[in-house]
């Protein structure tokens, strides 16, 4: 199935899924740093792997990234991204310590941010999983601070093998209580080509072809 | 008369050609490659921005020639020769191939940088093309442009800040 091909009810499911995934994650974020935690209507977009890097800035821009690779039933990869200093207000969050930062190599600013993707890419997941009735295998998530390009394409590799566009289901944290500034995290989760069809299967939606 | 150089900008899976004075670049490289190919005499420059080692890996009959090593390479020459340039006085410079997440999985394509990197050398030592110099592998990424008044390659790194190779 190529992508041009997904009707407004299999969009409708995608979005459904940024939405309770992200949903979820907002949940446990809350409960993590007890205040409360808005998220956006979930966005599904078919990009070009260029427009995707655009969405969040530029290729060469500099953030902080958790990555965790899909297996199972729906392979694929998830990304939570975020401007290192808005990890940064998360992170003093949870630390309770107003210095904390990523990016003045501090290893226990590091392990919360590993902490806080790990946190919010198994909620998503989770939801996805119960959502869906299917099984969702993640890998130990990891991180990195870099260029949100370099990053990203690693989460393209295997869809390029069979297309030059990605599904991006995007959905964004912000508007934390209690906060001066605005934080912005996006999550995107990548399914490779083939585990739409397992999806939508799955949850009764008819396909194409 | 004064000419204003402009610069040239290659995207994921693409590739392009620039005559002196103008400049060619591509950013965010991480596992990717960004392959420069250049004719010193003639003063032109090609840039790849290659995803994967070789075109047997797409699972479709059509596809963008771009996003493969072995593809990309050839229609980076062939565009670089429309413009004057000769295979046989080519050289190369290359960046990229990094692994930018320490991920522990048996899936192959979790390494892919290394294996853009070995593809790149071996396609290049079949067609005789020297490589000058490389940056290739770690674990950044890099944002690179390719300068024909020097024909240096600018290599730009959060971590590292700007380097010429």
């Amino acid at each position: 199935m190529s992508h041009q091909e997904l009707n407004n009810i299999q969009l409708d499911v995608l979005k459904e899924i940024g939405n309770i995934g992200a949903g979820n994650a907002a949940t446990s974020l809350s409960q993590l740093l007890n205040r409360s935690v808005q998220m956006t209507v979930p966005v599904v977009n078919i990009v070009s792997f260029d427009e995707m890097m655009e969405e969040v800035g530029g290729s060469d821009d500099m953030k902080a990234a958790v990555f965790v690779r899909v297996d199972g039933d729906v392979p694929g990869s998830m990304f939570f991204i975020i401007a290192p200093e808005e990890a940064d207000l998360f992170i003093q969050m949870m630390l309770d310590s107003p210095s904390a930062s990523l990016e003045s190599h501090d290893e226990m600013a590091a392990s919360a941010f590993l902490e806080l993707g790990n946190i919010l890419t198994g909620s998503y997941l989770r939801a996805l999983s119960d959502f869906t009735q299917l099984e969702v295998i993640q890998s130990v998530p990891t991180v990195a601070i870099d260029m949100v390009g370099a990053m990203l394409t690693q989460g393209l590799i295997e869809i390029s093998t069979e297309t030059d566009q990605a599904i991006m289901i995007e959905t964004v944290l912000h508007d934390i209580e209690g906060l001066e500034r605005e934080m912005t995290g996006h999550f995107f989760l990548l399914p490779n080509p083939t585990s739409y069809e397992t999806i939508f299967k799955s949850l009764g939606v008819q396909s194409n072809d | 008369m004064t000419s204003v150089a402009t610069m040239t900008k290659v995207g994921i899976a693409d590739y392009n050609v620039v005559e002196y004075p103008n400049t060619i670049m591509t950013a965010g490289l991480g596992s990717c490659i960004g392959l420069v190919l250049y004719d010193e005499r003639k003063k032109v420059a090609g840039l790849v921005h290659v995803m994967l080692p070789d075109s047997t890996m797409s699972r479709t009959t059509s596809f963008n020639g771009a996003k493969f090593a072995d593809t990309g390479i050839q229609l980076l020459i062939d565009s670089l020769t429309e413009l004057g340039a000769r295979e046989s006085r080519l050289k190369a410079k290359m960046a990229g191939g990094a692994q930018m997440f320490d991920v522990k999985s048996s899936n192959e394509l979790m390494r892919i940088g290394n294996r853009n990197t070995e593809a790149v050398r071996s396609l290049l030592e079949d067609r005789k093309i020297p490589i000058i110099s490389e940056d290739v592998g770690g674990n950044k990424g890099r944002t690179i442009e390719f300068l024909l008044d020097s024909f240096q390659l600018k290599i730009k790194t959060i971590k590292e800040g700007v380097t010429y190779i």
